[in-house]
């Protein structure tokens, strides 16, 4: 029953005031949340349903949507507190892009490897799909995400962990090993870095440590059992597990291998971390283990005291997570959280909790450990360690404030 | 006969699959054979990126003055008079940012005058990728002109400052040393 009425707020702040599926406007005796509900028969058991259909679709009751900053839609972030366990459905994944989203035919599709190989080749998406294949289910995050709970401007309450955190997504990708065409094209040991380079109007390109080619870097074709969306990067892509996603260049229509970085735009003057001490870092690719509550959250109210579920997703680009452990007190005592399977690396973690709320305020907080022995900071050393105004790579503890009403606020690193 | 074929079809298959083990191991061969060689036509016809010592830097060259008419002409709405930022970002600035207190100063902009390492990637970039409605129509004598113009709006080349493929990478930009490489590693230590 609370569990209907917090998703009842969740679809109706995703839909805005204008109500959803082209709802008629409120007759007498109802409100606009009473009007907008699908209609369905008041006894299922009664008539027969709707036949097999080509494609299917959600239920119309459930209008999960990605939402973005600004009306220039160059992003978007994946609705986190309506998705149980650990894999986004494609239509959900975030998106991040610097120049739109092209639309390429994949009977046209090439991929180029040249530059220090001892055979530059050309492949087709069918050659691409002839090699040993893999699927591997990891995450992707985009390394500014978070940077609203980080700067946290005008003390915000009234976000959702979709506008805190949206930035990451988890998918099973498909594709074929970059060692392999590597090995195909004869990669030279004097090659130490290579670039990827896009086909979207940015033609977008990053540098990449060769190593990573040889660990577990993936040229991508399938998403969630099928070809790729064009937002991720149809028909074929990069992909980097535990890397900052914008490495992993999406619309691949190039490789090049080299013996130093190309130091292009994006890996010098946007994806570096401004330090304390007047430097910045370069290339930092790893993403840091990190967790956010997704349940419950801003805009949920809990209807009375009880056992609640505390619930949320914990990741690392460094191995597996190995323990999150949840507060309710704003990080004075803290209890393991029970991780479901699969726990796999680089990749989100569902974590779970029963919590019983008393009534009164409660400060909720999750706090994720990697196999690395690296745990989550508090904001405050993650500042100290970076500076107020550093960019990216913001994984600092996340907290969110229970009060007495029930409502739940975004209370930031809690302190 | 029957049964020696099915008994190569079983010998067979755990062949094929060491072979693919071995390629997933070792980093030299054996090869599947998939894929066609690449032409040096082909290549060269998107081989468009340029290093930071100029390798891959096109013939041509741009002045400081031809800069400045392409740039009111293809940039300005955008990227503002002088390059000081409108609806795309602010390009010009060199003093603000000069003591590198970026990460503690959320009020400093980064310019390709207080922020960017190499000149040669805004060759690059600008190349590629702008003007954002008509991305990759600059000719080389365009981009090497407009390079010129925003480097000397920032105090980094002179005036009269020629760009072409051998000055280019010789020019050292104000923040060239101030990057340093990823010490993370995970562990106990925030850094």
């Amino acid at each position: 029953m609370e569990r209907a009425k917090t998703i009842t707020r969740r679809r109706v702040l995703a839909a805005g005031t204008a109500g959803i599926m082209g709802a008629a406007l409120p007759i007498a005796g109802q409100n606009a949340d009473q009007a907008a509900r699908p209609k369905v028969p008041a006894d299922p058991t009664k008539v027969q349903g709707p036949l097999a259909t080509d494609v299917g679709g959600r239920s119309p009751f459930e209008r999960p949507r990605r939402v973005s900053f600004s009306d220039r839609r160059t992003s978007s972030l994946s609705p986190l507190q309506d998705l149980d366990g650990i894999i986004t459905p494609s239509d959900l994944h975030f998106e991040r892009h610097h120049g739109g989203v092209p639309a390429i035919d994949p009977r046209q599709y090439t991929l180029l490897i040249h530059g220090l190989v001892d055979r530059p080749l050309v492949f087709t998406l069918e050659d691409l799909r002839r090699f040993p294949g893999r699927s591997i289910i990891r995450f992707m995050e985009c390394s500014g995400n978070g940077g609203r709970a980080y700067r946290r401007e005008g003390n915000q309450t009234d976000v959702t962990p979709q506008q805190i955190d949206g930035l990451t997504s988890t998918s099973e990708w498909t594709g074929v090993p970059l060692a392999t065409l590597f090995r195909e094209v004869g990669a030279s040991p004097k090659a130490k870095w290579f670039l990827a380079e896009g086909s979207d109007a940015a033609v977008m390109t990053r540098s990449i440590p060769i190593e990573k080619a040889f660990d577990d870097a993936l040229i991508a074709y399938g998403q969630n059992g099928e070809p790729l969306r064009p937002e991720q990067g149809y028909p074929a892509r990069l992909f980097l597990p535990g890397v900052e996603g914008n490495a992993s260049v999406k619309w691949l229509r190039r490789i090049e291998l080299a013996d130093q970085p190309f130091m292009t735009r994006e890996e010098t003057s946007k994806y570096t971390d401004p330090l304390p001490d007047g430097t910045a870092r370069i290339f930092s690719l790893d993403m840091d283990a990190k967790s956010l509550i997704t349940e419950p959250s801003f805009p949920d109210q809990l209807t009375g005291p009880g056992w609640w579920e505390i619930r949320g997703l914990a990741w690392t680009g460094r191995g597996r997570i190995t323990r999150v452990d949840i507060s309710a007190d704003g990080g004075r005592t803290w209890q393991p959280a029970t991780l479901d399977d699969p726990v796999l690396p680089k990749c989100h973690t569902r974590f779970r909790l029963p919590w019983q709320w008393k009534g009164g305020e409660a400060t909720l907080m999750s706090r994720a450990t990697d196999e690395t022995g690296y745990t989550q900071p508090t904001l405050d050393v993650l500042m100290a360690a970076r500076g107020p105004s550093t960019a990216y790579h913001f994984n600092h503890i996340r907290a969110w404030k229970v009060n007495p009403d029930g409502t739940v606020k975004f209370a930031g690193g809690g302190a | 006969m029957k049964a020696w074929g099915l008994r190569l079809v079983a010998c067979g298959l755990p062949l094929f699959l060491v072979v693919a083990v071995t390629a997933q191991t070792q980093r030299s061969q054996p090869r599947f054979g998939i894929g066609r060689p690449a032409t040096p036509d082909e290549i060269k016809a998107i081989d468009i990126d340029v290093m930071p010592d100029g390798r891959g830097l096109p013939p041509g060259r741009g002045t400081v003055q031809e800069g400045a008419s392409l740039y009111a002409q293809k940039c300005q709405s955008c990227h503002g008079v002088n390059g000081q930022g409108a609806s795309a970002e602010r390009l010009v600035d060199r003093e603000s940012g000069k003591n590198w207190d970026f990460a503690i100063n959320p009020k400093l902009v980064k310019t390709v005058g207080n922020y960017w390492p190499y000149a040669t990637t805004l060759f690059d970039y600008t190349s590629r990728a702008m003007p954002f409605m008509q991305p990759g129509t600059l000719a080389p004598n365009e981009t090497y002109a407009l390079v010129a113009y925003i480097l000397a709006l920032n105090k980094i080349v002179a005036e009269d400052a020629v760009m072409d493929p051998a000055t280019l990478p010789k020019v050292v930009m104000p923040s060239r040393d101030k990057f340093v490489i990823d010490n993370r590693k995970g562990g106990k230590v925030i850094k």
